[in-house]
């Protein structure tokens, strides 16, 4: 009557089997090869197999890599704080404040823009943005202006905002839609007042949600080329614009193999710590 | 009945006829020859080459980069005889001679005796050994360009324009370290040795470069240039020349390119045969189509950007076609900015790789640049 442990493995891997097939061709095995790719040369424009640490040493002595990689940190950090700070007044009304029907249809909604081209989008931001541009106008009714946004700070955030605003407003509403609405009520009936329930109630109990909105945003802010090269003017350039320069001048892919692999240890350093903190014991009391 | 029969015997002929036409359709198809190009963009667009098409039952297929360095990667990366025909930038004929990814030319095959300049036919880097590797097919100079409105064309006369307090945050670099050095080297009254900097020389270079990083608002692709000249975010641009301007110009912007008392920088595009290929033939047709009257036209009204005419009768046929465009872009005898005139006066030097210096030491300091 005990299934036995080969039916058990067999069950188990045909299901698992396609996923970690699927992994190791297009995850591990490219992973690797930028890892082995770091450690050639670059000879007349063409790759040659080595062994060197060369482009390793070469990209950790230069500044600038250094400053791209903080500037990269910090930028994205603070489009991430903007991102789920400006998300949670409509997640919240989504979640707390209309019908079930209407937040589907919001759900919808905010899929919507991943239909689209991300670049077309970015694009589109030129007319909103430019110092001739829409802002800009209304602002002149006021006698204000013009301001310079696109090909800053403020640009670079904005396609930021673009790429994971949605994204971020939909696990917001799912993590707090998903509350149990006793507890809400119990807070409520024990003397809880509306801001108490969103700072001792409600939070809380989306911490899980909301770190793992923050922690894709920030991989995709981290990672994105298009905001801060379109709109943010290459300056300061952050460490996918200097992938692109890198592979541009001398064809150096194992110097820009050497930028991947720290970005990639970045991400999976601060996506780890993320997720040990959304599921760590201290947040689930 | 007749009619029957009509129908009948009209459908059997044009059935036959179909049946009869089908190899001779399926041969014409067979033959058209198929072009593999290596170019910048714009190249192989229907604007220049679909007439040549047409006429010789041809199919470019157009493979597009951006930089040199971009090309002769593409070009190590795939197999030997990928591409018929390659456009190269002039500086980097060199190298794709020494890598051995071009065929020797025949010089009597081209047109040098009707070149408008005498270094035309004796190009840099076109000639090794005495043996012709490419041949140059238009060109385009470098300076300042700028918005108009914000900058005379007096001021403009000079580099230290991107310094104006005016255009502080407005200033912007087509994000390619070789012509923004190149003209940083101008400026700093290096002449015709712009390119061949002894650490002292390189040194300054590299100080001038920093001292306007507080002017610069942005570094651009082809794209991003356009737009930011176009919508007027950038005032003044470093490191590009008519090639972007004049488009815009010909849309109404108020925008243009001049050559700075310092010096400009010429740039200049010229095809290679690739090593290996069976279309030798053809490709040297299109290679004298270019330089004829007519592909000297279309070179310089070409959507993508414009370039100017290398050949005598080329000019003179822009001029006959389109004396607007000659006019604008200076290509008539006698004009002050004549380009073959600025060539003369030298102040035009072409644009060449550092010398005493890699690339790589000159991309270093760009990167270093774009983060200070």
């Amino acid at each position: 009557m005990k299934p036995t442990k080969n039916n058990l493995n067999i069950y188990s891997l045909t299901f698992r089997l396609p996923i970690i097939i699927w992994q190791l061709i297009f995850f591990v095995g490219p992973v690797l090869f930028m890892v082995a790719m770091s450690f050639f040369l670059v000879k007349n424009y063409r790759m040659t197999e080595a062994f060197e640490f060369i482009n390793w040493t070469k990209m950790f002595s230069k500044n600038y890599f250094w400053d791209s990689y903080w500037f990269t940190i910090i930028i994205a950090g603070t489009s991430t704080l903007l991102t789920m700070l400006i998300a949670f007044p409509a997640s919240f009304t989504l979640a707390f404040k209309v019908s079930d029907n209407i937040r589907r249809w919001a759900i919808f909604m905010l899929i919507i823009p991943f239909f689209t081209s991300y670049l077309v989008r970015t694009f589109s931001w030129y007319v909103i943005l430019a110092e001739k541009g829409v802002i800009n106008a209304l602002f002149s009714y006021l006698d204000l202006g013009p301001f310079k946004m696109l090909n800053t700070h403020i640009g670079t955030l904005v396609g930021y905002m673009t790429l994971t605003l949605p994204l971020v407003i939909i696990l917001q509403t799912v993590t707090m839609a998903n509350i149990d609405r006793n507890l809400i009520e119990a807070a409520y009936n024990l003397g809880c007042k509306p801001k108490s329930i969103i700072q001792r109630v409600i939070i809380p109990l989306s911490k899980t949600g909301f770190i793992i909105a923050a922690v894709f945003c920030f991989i995709l802010s981290f990672g994105d080329f298009v905001a801060p090269f379109y709109l943010g003017g290459s300056q300061e350039p952050t460490l996918p614009i200097l992938i692109l320069d890198t592979t541009k001048s001398g064809q150096q892919w194992p110097r820009a193999a050497v930028v991947a692999i720290v970005m990639m240890i970045t991400l999976f350093s601060i996506a780890f710590i993320g997720i040990m903190t959304a599921y760590s014991k201290s947040f689930k009391k | 009945m007749t009619t029957k029969k009509n129908n009948r015997r009209n459908f059997l002929k044009l059935s036959g006829a179909t049946a009869l036409s089908i190899p001779f359709v399926s041969r014409a198809w067979a033959s058209t020859v198929e072009l593999n190009m290596l170019a910048w963009y714009g190249h192989g667009e229907p604007d220049i080459v679909s007439e040549f098409e047409a006429a010789n039952n041809v199919k470019f297929v157009p493979k597009y980069y951006a930089g040199g360095d971009n090309m002769l990667a593409l070009i190590a990366q795939s197999p030997p005889g990928t591409y018929d025909i390659i456009l190269s930038d002039a500086e980097f004929v060199q190298q794709l001679n020494m890598a051995g990814y071009i065929e020797d030319l025949e010089p009597s095959d081209y047109p040098f005796d009707d070149m408008l300049h005498e270094d035309f036919t004796k190009f840099p880097g076109h000639w090794a050994n005495g043996k012709l590797h490419s041949v140059m097919v238009r060109g385009g100079h470098l300076g300042v360009s700028y918005n108009k409105t914000v900058i005379s064309e007096e001021e403009a006369q000079s580099y230290s324009c991107f310094w104006k307090p005016e255009v502080k945050g407005k200033v912007g670099h087509f994000d390619w370290h070789l012509p923004n050095l190149g003209m940083m080297s101008l400026y700093k009254g290096n002449g015709s040795g712009l390119w061949d900097l002894d650490n002292k020389k390189w040194q300054a270079v590299q100080d001038v470069t920093m001292s306007l990083r507080s002017q610069v608002g942005g570094y651009f692709d082809y794209g991003g240039t356009f737009n930011s000249l176009k919508n007027g975010e950038m005032l003044a641009m470093c490191g590009i020349g008519d090639w972007i301007t004049g488009v815009l110009e010909k849309d109404g912007a108020p925008v243009g390119s001049v050559i700075p008392k310092e010096g400009g920088i010429q740039w200049t595009e010229s095809y290679c045969i690739g090593k290996g290929t069976d279309k030798v033939d053809i490709i040297k047709k299109f290679i004298n189509y270019m330089l004829s009257p007519v592909g000297q036209v279309k070179s310089a009204q070409m959507a993508a950007y414009p370039g100017f005419c290398i050949t005598k009768a080329g000019r003179a046929a822009l001029i006959e076609a389109d004396p607007k465009e000659a006019k604008r872009s200076h290509q008539m005898e006698g004009m002050p900015n004549d380009p073959i005139a600025l060539i003369n006066d030298g102040r035009i030097h072409y644009r060449d790789i550092p010398k005493q210096q890699t690339l790589e030491d000159w991309n270093d300091f760009w990167s270093e640049y774009k983060n200070a």
